[in-house]
């Protein structure tokens, strides 16, 4: 900063500003990288206890026909990966895309023995099949 | 297979080698053809545009791609729009702006050095042959097919929306648009001259390139707000991430061409942040177009055409990089600064727009190398982005406000306290008036900020304020304008679910919705109910909305249709949700305030971009030979006599 300051040493400060701004940085991306990953489940795994009790996760499967249960503004619905099948709660109006007998996946927490949603995946493709649900499907097989 | 395709890949590929040849050989008539072969391509490419735009108008549905993205029953406007609606048609698109660029900078580039035109030229013609061979190859748009359908499949109907008529063309018009950096870039490297006279040829192209992407992003952010029936504006979805790297790369390009132009310094670093914009442009077509997500914009899932994308993309990336490394050392340090300056504060602006790219990189990336190793299939939301994104951003938004105070070469601290310290205080009274959550007060705080040193600036600079410096004030005030925007809706709005019978209404947020039943209504191509509802406000009548669910008779989708009222001040947004028994529906009501700030400070950037490319400084006039000289320029010089 001052102007008597030599080459060296204003490069040498340069460098250690820039070291230390760029570690900070860093650790604050990997901290908050590493604390908000959310993880994939399907029902058996959610059932076998391998899914987190206290923290968010994605949950996917088909959604077993027959079982929307709209009670006001909450509406109820199991899925399914044709072997064991966990019921999720969300609050609010499904996606245009979530039919009965479709794959669907979930974000939220395990409340109990139910799953409550915060977000149910909106995908905009008719066609669409979500990834992970296609290839849980395909493994059932 | 098209005729105007494959001439144009025989064009490209004459673009690709003859100038080069020419250049380097030092023969003038071989670098002459670089400029009537660009307007070739263009022609062709655009030749082959109008044809399959054609296709989708008369509806022939011979063609396969037609068949699959378009119907009867689609107005015209969006089976033109369809053109870009699928993967094939999208990468014609890309294909078109390429070969626009490249047109544009033949005619564009009269007052340069005919070799270093040549280069450039010859450099975008190589990027045409690798997307047309893509095409070509991979991706024909005008396959036939045999027998020849009755009718089309349709287009996507969250495509056919006045959003989606602008966002795909200007978003290309961005990321293609910074093939002119780093074309410019590569030839530099190539002749072994770079200098300031350089950066002022680059910095109006990438300007312009950063207003479209600009533009782009903003459009589709508010088509993914009307059209998505969530009320949010931007999801932190890989293909939203996809088109912020390269613009987070292109703000920071802008800035450190700032520096290479007036100060003859960060040579290298200007040169590898162009090649990286680009690079990351590229990344994001191969991230949306490989079909390795899945998402709207994923519509392909074709292995080959992933692995061609990864291929091209280390032979275009890999080679200016392996250019760079080579080159690099020999471009020099440039002009000496002291720790506090304004090129100290520019290189704060690089590292933190960098650090950003990265940190969007690794949460859009993680997650699919992660799958593609069969090591667990992990998603990284809007959190993460957000936890990353305020602490990095703040101090970028503090820097705005010191950096254009600060004086280049070598700034003192107690001349920058004496010029900001009403800014500090009006930003520090404004933030302490907000009565808002801790976030919103920090927003305002910055926002003041930005606007109030702003203020000083323009006072100090009176009289004298060529269009580069107004542009950039235009462009930082709308970064205040979008910082407002984005913190009072975030702490101020509300989201309300309503259940709702003719004739009932229910209170929200202050305001009353009353819903005055459905009635159903018949479109082009689909079949909608549309609701009723009112809203009031302290009794007073503030809009009468109707938002529709849509079924799109061709496909049978489904679509929520919200209802939006706009107003400077905020939104009021209404989407119907479920039908309920006992005729009652479902409503979701949303209190938006200021949301439409957001789009505004977008405007306002791409103003303000737009505003000083057209700076009269960039605008080159044929160089005396005396300056050429006095620049010491020898690569050019030996050809100046046979221009």
């Amino acid at each position: 900063m001052k102007a008597g300051m030599k080459p060296r040493h204003r490069r040498l400060a340069l460098a250690g500003g820039a070291f230390v701004a760029l570690a900070a940085m860093v650790a604050l991306v990997l901290n908050a990288f590493s604390s908000n990953l959310v993880f994939f489940y399907s029902p058996s795994q959610v059932l076998a206890r391998e899914a987190p009790a206290n923290r968010t996760f994605r949950l996917g499967g088909l959604v077993q026909k027959g079982s929307v249960q709209r009670d006001g503004i909450t509406v109820r619905f199991i899925v399914t990966d044709l072997a064991q099948a966990v019921t999720v709660s969300y609050r609010g109006a499904l996606p245009d895309l979530f039919r009965e007998g479709q794959g669907v996946v979930a974000q939220g927490r395990l409340e109990g023995a139910e799953f409550v949603a915060r977000e149910v995946l909106a995908k905009h493709d008719e066609k669409y099949q979500p990834p992970e649900v296609a290839k849980l499907l395909e493994t059932r097989r | 297979m098209n005729a105007a395709l494959l001439l144009a890949l025989l064009i490209a590929l004459l673009l690709g080698c003859v100038p080069m040849a020419g250049a380097q050989l030092g023969r003038p008539r071989w670098m002459a053809l670089a400029r009537p072969l660009a307007l070739a391509l263009f022609a062709c490419v655009a030749l082959a545009f109008a044809s399959l735009a054609a296709a989708f108008a008369s509806n022939d549905f011979a063609l396969r791609y037609v068949a699959e993205h378009s119907h009867r029953a689609l107005p015209l406007v969006y089976r033109l729009c369809a053109v870009w609606g699928g993967h094939e048609g999208s990468m014609l698109l890309w294909t078109l702006m390429l070969s626009a660029w490249t047109a544009a900078v033949a005619l564009g580039s009269r007052a340069l050095p005919l070799p270093f035109v040549a280069r450039v030229l010859a450099v975008m013609g190589w990027l045409a042959v690798g997307f047309l061979l893509f095409m070509l190859l991979t991706s024909d748009p005008f396959e036939r097919q045999f027998p020849v359908p009755a009718e089309g499949l349709d287009l996507n109907p969250l495509l056919q929306d006045p959003g989606m008529v602008g966002h795909p063309p200007l978003l290309y018009l961005g990321y293609v648009g910074f093939s002119v950096a780093f074309a410019f870039a590569v030839a530099a490297l190539i002749g072994g001259r770079l200098d300031a006279a350089w950066a002022r040829w680059t910095r109006p192209w990438t300007a312009l390139a950063w207003v479209f992407l600009t533009l782009g992003i903003a459009l589709g952010s508010w088509w993914a707000y009307a059209e998505l029936g969530w009320g949010g504006w931007w999801f932190w979805d890989p293909v939203e991430n996809a088109s912020f790297m390269p613009w987070l790369a292109g703000t920071a390009l802008i800035h450190s061409l700032a520096v290479t132009e007036k100060r003859n310094a960060f040579k290298a670093w200007t040169v590898l942040l162009a090649i990286l914009a680009f690079a990351l442009s590229l990344m994001g077509t191969f991230i949306v177009r490989s079909g390795v997500l899945s998402s709207v914009h994923a519509f392909a899932s074709d292995p080959q055409r992933g692995l061609f994308i990864l291929c091209f993309m280390g032979l275009a990336v890999g080679l200016p990089l392996a250019l760079y490394a080579w080159r690099a050392p020999q471009l020099g340090l440039g002009a000496r600064f002291a720790l506090l300056s304004r090129e100290t504060l520019l290189l704060a602006n690089n590292v933190m727009l960098m650090a950003a790219t990265a940190a969007v990189l690794l949460g859009t990336l993680y997650p699919l190398v992660l799958d593609a190793l069969g090591l667990g299939k992990i998603s990284v939301g809007p959190p993460y982005f957000e936890t990353v994104f305020v602490p990095l951003m703040a101090p970028l938004v503090f820097l705005m406000g010191v950096g254009p105070l600060a004086r280049w070469k070598q700034a003192t601290l107690p001349e920058l306290a004496v010029r900001l310290r009403w800014a500090a205080l009006v930003a520090v009274i404004a933030a302490l008036a907000s009565r808002q959550d801790l976030a919103a007060t920090l927003g305002l705080l910055m926002a003041a900020w930005i606007v109030t040193s702003m203020a000083v600036d323009f006072w100090h600079r009176r009289g004298a304020l060529p269009r580069a410096v107004a542009g950039m004030m235009l462009a930082h005030l709308g970064v205040a304008v979008f910082i407002a925007g984005v913190t009072l809706v975030r702490s101020c709005e509300s989201e309300e679910h309503l259940i709702l019978g003719t004739g009932m209404g229910a209170n929200a947020a202050g305001h009353r919705f009353v819903f005055h039943g459905v009635r159903e209504v018949d479109g082009p191509n689909y079949r909608a109910v549309q609701a009723w509802v009112e809203v009031l406000r302290d009794g007073r009548k503030l809009a009468d909305l109707l938002p529709e669910k849509r079924v799109y008779t061709a496909s049978g989708a489904t679509m929520t249709e919200a209802a939006i009222d706009s107003h400077l001040t905020g939104d009021l947004y209404v989407a119907l949700g479920d039908p309920l028994p006992g005729n009652r529906w479902l409503v979701r009501a949303h209190i938006k305030p200021f949301v439409g700030w957001i789009w505004g400070g977008c405007l306002l950037m791409a103003a303000g971009g737009l505003l000083a490319a057209s700076d009269r400084r960039y605008r080159v006039r044929k160089p005396a030979p005396s300056t050429a000289l006095a620049d010491g320029l020898p690569p050019y010089s030996a050809h100046e006599g046979l221009k």
